[in-house]
């Protein structure tokens, strides 16, 4: 005889409780203390921010972001003060940029060639070495950066300009090269590329081993591999890196503080030799600031704020997307 | 059945070496290492053309490791290193001019785990090695349909060739995956324990794949399966270790293996008396 279930008679149902024992409850509370803390660190720095510059936001409202002076008053009215970082803001942006766009290619390359074409014993020194060079800190980067970059990037420029100088932002309106855009992407590159290189070499060293021996069983060289199933797979964790690298550029201050001449014109030709960011805006006029430039200055530290969370959210965007699809 | 079930295909006299080539792929004296470590030790096999060969024995007795030498993927592993010869169509794959990639467009392989490529929809999958070896091929569609049919997946798949391979069973990913590897048209299939993921359904159904595949090619599986060998192989080949080196007790026409095995350790691993 079979049995016929009935499913006539709804059961009700049961509430399905969760009690932590007395070791989970006090673990709970430590982690949950840990992921707290950053929040609200994150909330208390925005709002010492943007308290202390809410009265430069209400006097010059946009003028602040889109204005291209930053001109201390006589005090006595005659000359009035006039902030705002449009250019600073710019010059971070195209500084970081070029920082990026020069350390990224180097960065996969070298992560490339770390995880699948090194000889064991090299490949763990050397993701030993980019693991100390990514730790060091960037003012080390950017006083060597500036001795080495200046002899070179200005040959660098000279090159570039004669065989790119029909492109309007490799143009220059004088011939004078050195302390541009262009040099201080270049250290700004050498400083961000260990980072990126780092995590694009641990996240493409989690590829599944299976899915690369697939390739390989179908007539597959190394590259066709690496295309098919290592970058595709790696993707979101070398945006990432890329990100983490674009934090570090997006504030970077001594380097661009040295290197560039900081000039407050709107540029954005690369090998002009003036520019500057809002870190090495703020470094630069700290020191003598008036108490109303000081605020000035913090608000321009939360423009920046805001430009690295926007960037952050931006690429947790792009990371998730890029996932969600396979 | 092409083959005499006589046959032995582990001892290689001495006339056939020098006469007439095997079509498919032979093994000489195969032995391999990982470091100092001996993990194969002189293994003489045949796999002529239209026949499936079963490779079976304990965990550990090196028959995954045999298989890798057969299309030269034991070279990825780091420290590996290898002995003899492996012979397809009488040519020594492992000879120094030998392009390792064209080797492995001959001899294709199939793996435990069911991997279709996550970035890729169900066409995309079959057709990969076509672009990972940049074949030209006139008729892509009919390069799909003809592969995905001799797998058993076509009706199953026909109207949803856009969909990604996740989005398949674990049985019907499997199947995907041998499409994927006949779509280069290879000489030789390698199996790897291809139906331990999966369930007696899609066990079924794919060595009934295997059978029909043998009708035109090699195929050499690895299975811990003694029903499955003894239902899908022609020769089987047992492997046993004593704590050194893995090796071949004795291969045979499966039958005779299963029922009147030369050796007695072969008899007892047949009826599960260990391993």
């Amino acid at each position: 005889m079979s049995v016929v279930p009935s499913f006539e008679a709804t059961p009700e149902q049961r509430e399905l409780l969760v009690i932590y024992n007395r070791a989970d409850r006090i673990f709970r509370r430590i982690v949950t203390s840990g992921a707290l803390t950053s929040l609200i660190l994150l909330g208390l720095i925005g709002t010492f921010l943007f308290v202390r510059s809410a009265q430069i936001f209400n006097d010059r409202g946009l003028r602040f972001i889109t204005g291209s002076n930053w001109t201390a008053g006589s005090g006595d009215g005659v000359i009035p003060d006039d902030f705002s970082i449009g250019p600073m803001l710019t010059g971070t942006i195209l500084v970081s940029v070029i920082a990026l766009v020069i350390a990224m290619p180097i960065a996969i390359c070298g992560a490339l060639y770390i995880e699948f074409y090194a000889a064991a014993r090299l490949r763990k020194l050397l993701s030993t070495l980019l693991d100390l060079a990514a730790a060091i800190p960037s003012l080390i980067f950017g006083l060597w950066g500036v001795v080495l970059f200046t002899s070179f990037g200005e040959r660098w420029s000279i090159f570039l300009n004669s065989r790119l100088g029909w492109v309007p932002f490799i143009k220059v309106q004088a011939e004078v090269f050195g302390r541009s855009p262009f040099v201080a992407g270049c250290v700004l590159a050498s400083l961000i590329t260990p980072i990126i290189t780092s995590v694009s070499r641990e996240v493409f060293s989690r590829t599944p081993r299976d899915l690369i021996d697939t390739c390989y069983a179908l007539g597959s060289t190394r590259w066709g591999s690496i295309k098919t199933v290592v970058l595709p797979f790696g993707r979101s964790g070398v945006i990432g890196g890329a990100m983490l690298g674009l934090g570090r550029a997006l504030g970077e201050t001594v380097a661009v503080y040295l290197l560039l001449n900081i000039v407050f014109r709107y540029n954005f030709r690369i090998l002009e030799s003036e520019g500057g960011n809002i870190a090495s805006l703020i470094a630069l006029k700290f020191g003598e600031a008036t108490e109303y430039e000081l605020k000035a200055l913090v608000a321009a530290g939360f423009v920046l704020f805001l430009l690295t969370l926007v960037v952050n959210m931006v690429a947790a965007t792009i990371v998730e997307k890029s996932t969600r699809r396979k | 059945m092409v083959q005499d079930s006589q046959t032995s295909v582990a001892t290689v006299s001495a006339s056939q070496t020098t006469a007439t080539a095997v079509r498919g792929l032979e093994t000489k004296n195969v032995h391999a290492w990982f470091g100092k470590h001996h993990v194969l030790s002189d293994v003489s096999l045949q796999f002529p053309e239209r026949t499936v060969t079963g490779l079976i024995g304990p965990s550990g007795c090196g028959k995954s490791t045999f298989i890798r030498l057969l299309n030269r993927m034991h070279e990825f592993i780091p420290s590996a290193a290898m002995a003899g010869q492996v012979l397809q169509d009488g040519q020594d794959i492992y000879a120094p001019d030998v392009d390792a990639a064209a080797i492995r467009l001959k001899i294709g392989m199939v793996f435990q785990k069911p991997n279709p490529f996550p970035a890729m929809n169900i066409r995309e999958n079959v057709l990969s090695g076509i672009k990972l070896a940049h074949l030209k091929v006139a008729d892509h569609d009919a390069i799909v349909e003809s592969c995905l049919t001799r797998a058993g997946l076509w009706k199953e798949v026909k109207d949803r060739l856009t969909a990604t391979g996740g989005s398949l069973s674990g049985g019907q990913q499997q199947r995907l995956c041998i499409a994927r590897s006949l779509a280069v048209e290879p000489n030789v299939l390698l199996m790897d324990e291809p139906c331990s993921a999966l369930d007696p359904g899609s066990t079924l159904r794919i060595e009934e794949t295997i059978k029909e595949l043998a009708e035109k090619i090699a195929v050499v599986i690895v299975t811990h399966n003694m029903q499955q060998a003894a239902r899908v192989s022609d020769f089987c080949a047992f492997f046993l270790t004593d704590g050194g080196p893995g090796y071949l007790v004795e291969a045979d026409a499966t039958k005779k293996l299963f029922t009147n095995p030369r050796d007695t350790r072969t008899a007892d691993y047949v009826q599960g008396k260990f391993g």
